[in-house]
Order: C-alpha cells, then sequence, then structure tokens
C-alpha cells in the first residue's frame, strides 16, 4: 500500500481523491454504493447565505462525451446546511468542505462567517465560478480584481483553508490564479465548467432553460489539463484539479500536472462507485511505478528535451 | 442496510412487441430487494458513444420466482437501439430501483390510463393493486391499433378499453375522448396515470372535475437518478424538487400548473 495522503495547505486527506460540488449531493445520496468514509473529502453542494430555487426546467443537455448544466444553485441556504444537513454527516470520519457561493461579497462574507464558527468543517471551497447565475458567480472569477477583493474579503473573516474554484471561461487563468494567490487564497481549485451551449435542430429551441449552460464531463479534460499545468507554473499555493475525471489514470495526470488533490465530478452520475475505483487505482499505479508517496506523483511531468514549451515567451 | 444497489444484470429475454417497442427481461445476479410500483432504474448503455449518461427506464414487471425485471422500452435514439440489439446472456449494468412509488389503495375501484409507451409501469402497478383487492379498469391510448402495447396482459387484470389516434381499434381520439369519463356517477375512486406529459395533465383535468385523485408518473431528463445533480426537477408545491427521488409519482395536484 502506497502512502496516498496529500495536503491542501492546514488540510490533511487520507488520499487525494475529493468529490467535486454538486455532483455528489451531501455524500448521503451515494452512501449506498461508496463507504465515503474512504474518501479524501467529500465536497458538497454550492451553498448560498439564503435560500435558492435555482433555474427553470430543463436543466441539462447532454453532449459529446460531456453534459451542460444550468441547475443555478439551487440550495436550502447555509442555515439550513448548518442546523438540517451538518449533523447528520458528523458520523462520518472524513472532512467535509462547503462549496460557498454568491451574488454579492457581503454574501460570501455571511455564508463563510458561519462555516468559520463550526470547527468540525475545516475548509470551504470558494465558488467565483458560476455560471449559471445571473449576478455574481463567475463574475467574481472572471476579473482579477474581482476575484482578489473577493478572496481578501472572506479571508479576513476565515482562518482555517481557503480554496478558491477558479473559472476556465478567462483569457488567462494564470492571472485570476496569482490574483487569488495574492489576497491569500489557501489553494485554488480548478477547473469549473466551461460556458456551453445546445440547440434542439428541429425545435430550433435551445435545450436549456438558460440557452447556455456549464460544460463537464471528459470533454473538458484536456482544457481541464493544460489549466492546470498552466497554473502549477504559476503559484506555489496547493492545486486541486478537476475536470472530466472518469477514472484512475486520468486522475494521476491530472496530478502529474501539478495537482496535489483531484475532484471527481460528472464520473459520479454514470457510475457511483467510481470514486472508489479512483483511490485503488491510484494506489496500483504508485505501486506499480515504485512511488511510495502520492506526493511524488504531484508536477512529476516528465518534459523530454526537445520539447518546444509555448507557454514560456 | 442499502437500499439502492448497482449490478450487471444478465438478459435472459428480448421480446420484440411491434417495429419501435420491446420488453428486456433481466436477471438479477443478487436476490432482488423490495421494489414496488413506479419505480425505476438507470441503465449504462454499452456501445453507444453518444449516450454519455445513463438512461433511466421504468420497471414494467417484476418477477420474485425468477429474480427477474422486465423493462418495457420504445426505440427512440441511439442507446435505445443499441439496448434493442442486446441477446440472452448479454449484460447490462443498472442502478435500482430508484424513485417513489405510486400509492397502493386497497378494495377501491381504480383507473389506470397509459399512453403509448406510458403504459410501462402499469403493468406491475396492476397486478400490485389486484392483489390488494382493486377492482381494476385499464384505459390504454395509442396511435393506431399497431401500437397498442401489452392489451392481452392487461386484460387478465382488469377490463380494458382502447383509444386509438386513427380509430383503427376502440374510440377514435385520445384517451380524454372515452365515454368512460361520461359515465354518471363516475364510478372511480383513483386514477393513475403514465404518457405524454400533454395527456397526463388532461387526466389531470378530468380527475379534477371528478373529484378524484390523480397520480402521474413523470419522465423528465435526468443525470444521476440518485438526488445529486438537481437536473430533473419539477416546480411543485414545495418548490423544485427531484423527480429522481422525490418522484418519479407525484400527486397531480402537487405540481405547478397541472389542476386549477
Amino acid at each position: 500500500m502506497a502512502n496516498l495522503t496529500t495536503q491542501i495547505h492546514r488540510l490533511k486527506l487520507q488520499n487525494p481523491v475529493m468529490t467535486a460540488s454538486g455532483t455528489f449531493g451531501y455524500g448521503e445520496e451515494f452512501a449506498d454504493f461508496v463507504d465515503l468514509n474512504r474518501l479524501g473529502a467529500i465536497i458538497v453542494k454550492g451553498t448560498t447565505s439564503t435560500e435558492r430555487e435555482g433555474n427553470p426546467y430543463p436543466r441539462m443537455a447532454e453532449t459529446a462525451s460531456g453534459m451542460l448544466n444550468s441547475v443555478g444553485l439551487q440550495n436550502k441556504g447555509i442555515d439550513y446546511f448548518i442546523h438540517d444537513i451538518w449533523p447528520r454527516l458528523k458520523k462520518y470520519k472524513i472532512p467535509f468542505i462547503v462549496n460557498v457561493s454568491g451574488s454579492t461579497i457581503e454574501e460570501y462574507v455571511e455564508t463563510a462567517e458561519k462555516l468559520n464558527s463550526i470547527e468540525e468543517l475545516p475548509a470551504i471551497e470558494l465558488n467565483i465560478s458560476c455560471p449559471n447565475v445571473k449576478e455574481g458567480g463567475m463574475a467574481f472569477g472572471t476579473s482579477c480584481t474581482a476575484a482578489a477583493k473577493v478572496t481578501k474579503s472572506v479571508r479576513d473573516i476565515y482562518h482555517k483553508t481557503l480554496i478558491v474554484k477558479l473559472s476556465p471561461n478567462v483569457t488567462d487563468i494564470t492571472e485570476i490564479a496569482r490574483a487569488v494567490e495574492g489576497a491569500g487564497a489557501d489553494a485554488v481549485s480548478l477547473i469549473n465548467t466551461l460556458l456551453g451551449m445546445a440547440i434542439d435542430a428541429n425545435s430550433r429551441k435551445p435545450l436549456l432553460s438558460t440557452i447556455t449552460g456549464g460544460l463537464s464531463g471528459p470533454a473538458i479534460k484536456p482544457i481541464a489539463l493544460r489549466m492546470v499545468w498552466q497554473v502549477f507554473q504559476a503559484i506555489k499555493i496547493p492545486i486541486i484539479g478537476i475536470g472530466g475525471i472518469m477514472n484512475a489514470t486520468d486522475a494521476i495526470e491530472f496530478l502529474l500536472a501539478g495537482a496535489s488533490a483531484i475532484e471527481v465530478g460528472t464520473a459520479n452520475f454514470i457510475d457511483p462507485t467510481i470514486t472508489s475505483k479512483i483511490i485503488d487505482g491510484i494506489n496500483d499505479y504508485c505501486e506499480r511505478n515504485h512511488f511510495t508517496s502520492v506526493k511524488d506523483l504531484v508536477g512529476a511531468l516528465i518534459i523530454p528535451e526537445q520539447t518546444v514549451d509555448m507557454n514560456i515567451s | 442496510m442499502p437500499n439502492k444497489f448497482i449490478h450487471d444484470f444478465i438478459v435472459t429475454k428480448n421480446i420484440e412487441l411491434n417495429v419501435s417497442h420491446f420488453i428486456l427481461e433481466l436477471l438479477c445476479p443478487e436476490p432482488l430487494p423490495k421494489i414496488n410500483p413506479g419505480q425505476f432504474v438507470e441503465i449504462k448503455v454499452e456501445h453507444s458513444p453518444s449516450t454519455f449518461l445513463r438512461r433511466p427506464f421504468s420497471i414494467h414487471e417484476v418477477n420474485l420466482q425468477n429474480n427477474t425485471i422486465q423493462l418495457l422500452i420504445q426505440k427512440k435514439g441511439e442507446g435505445t437501439r443499441q439496448l434493442s440489439y442486446l441477446k440472452k446472456g448479454d449484460r447490462l449494468n443498472l442502478i435500482y430501483p430508484l424513485g417513489n412509488s405510486f400509492q397502493i389503495v386497497q378494495h377501491e375501484k381504480v383507473l389506470l390510463v397509459g399512453g403509448g409507451c406510458g403504459v410501462a409501469p402499469l403493468l406491475f402497478l396492476a397486478r400490485i393493486l389486484k392483489e390488494n383487492g382493486n377492482e381494476i379498469k385499464i384505459l390504454i391510448g395509442a396511435k393506431s391499433k399497431d401500437n397498442i402495447l401489452e392489451k392481452e396482459i392487461f386484460e387478465r387484470l382488469g377490463k380494458v378499453f382502447i383509444t386509438t389516434e386513427d380509430g383503427s381499434e376502440g374510440t377514435r381520439g385520445f384517451v380524454i375522448h372515452h365515454g368512460i369519463w361520461r359515465q354518471t356517477p363516475f364510478m372511480f375512486s383513483k386514477i393513475y396515470t403514465c404518457g405524454p406529459e400533454p395527456m397526463m395533465k388532461a387526466v389531470a383535468r378530468l380527475a379534477q372535475i371528478h373529484r378524484v385523485a390523480c397520480e402521474v408518473s413523470l419522465e423528465q431528463t435526468m443525470a444521476c437518478g440518485l438526488g445529486a445533480c438537481l437536473c430533473c426537477v419539477v416546480n411543485t408545491k414545495n418548490g423544485n424538487v427531484c423527480t429522481c427521488t422525490q418522484g418519479p409519482v407525484f400527486l397531480s395536484e402537487e405540481l405547478t400548473g397541472w389542476t386549477h
């Protein structure tokens, strides 16, 4: 058995496999399929200061090797989470990380403050990259100034591990990564969904009630890998890799590109047991390739001498 | 104790009903858990690259003695076409049983209304309702005579009425045009329906006029089937809820815009 433990700032994980927000509910939905105590961490559904109804149906469209969603942060609000959901989750021995979303800086701060006071919750993931809400969301993640401002405001009142989830819908993701690092983020997770669109040619209508939505699944993996690699060159804080991870090999590719941990998202919909298989697969890979610790894989990409790195100008 | 499972089932039968419908009989490798009428399964479709997500199918019938379930499937796209090619001995990965179920009344007179492939969950329901001492009548609507599904099987469980859009069998028109709705006094105390949404909405209106409870089985585009992705929501009196966990069966009066 290889040493699979990894660390995101002060947050220690028994392995690098986490579940992406919005794809694993609160974990309980998958308890019949996965021993939740095996997971690195569970990142729960995007949570806002007050209850949100989300967007109208239809919210999902299947696309080539992926899916578009426009759920729009449907959740019952932070107070409901704290009083009605969290007490049920306490029995599990793994970290739960709340994905914090909002439309205004005040809303992010209010939610983060409430979570700061719950000792057993070791980290939050600041969602400045949701493409499916009219106000806030991705708007905070597509400008360096706004990203830094919301990160700094939450940093001032939140004293545990602060992860900022980045949007790929930008010209240069490394600039945003540097901005949130400078504003006090302890780690970044990337990527959130890519803004996309699907049309029904027969009815001549969009397939989503919001016309556009967020693309996820294996279709976005090469983009996510590229962005993790670029951000790894640009910042010093740990990176959590997300984007179309369907199996252990995909997960390992993200580690090699520079991620210290990974999040499994859309794959949970196709195989609810996949997280468990990915943990086993990472261990097998380490043993087969004589890595005693998964940490040795992080950024261990081998760049052959003749390689021309297009990212270096 | 888990109540949802994931297993590779083995195909024991693939019965062609007509040019566009077939029944898959699937053997469970473990003893089947408690399954109730109205529940569904999520299938991983192999050999169909364009079918990325699982597909939900309601359970047509359960045979505990043989440890099999049946699914009634309409060939609609690439995924269901691939499923129609399955042969005895092939494997199929299922997550099951999912969703809520129809409420089973006892010793009442009930009407089941199925449109097209919407009869799929009604066979298992009809059998369980009969076992609970109910008097059952089944109203089946189809485009034409060739598209009436499972009529003979339903006839073993109760009286069957037919409507066809082209009049090739039974009453010409939609299910709502059948004379059974104009009987006075209206003899049913409960209605169960599954079919195209406009049909179910029209049935729900008639149920409301007759002041009878109506349970409808919805089909929404779905990803996880487990209540995690929040894609298959339907708007109800309690806000947006997941069809996969709070449904697929709803009382029509709970659904926004279904009754007046």
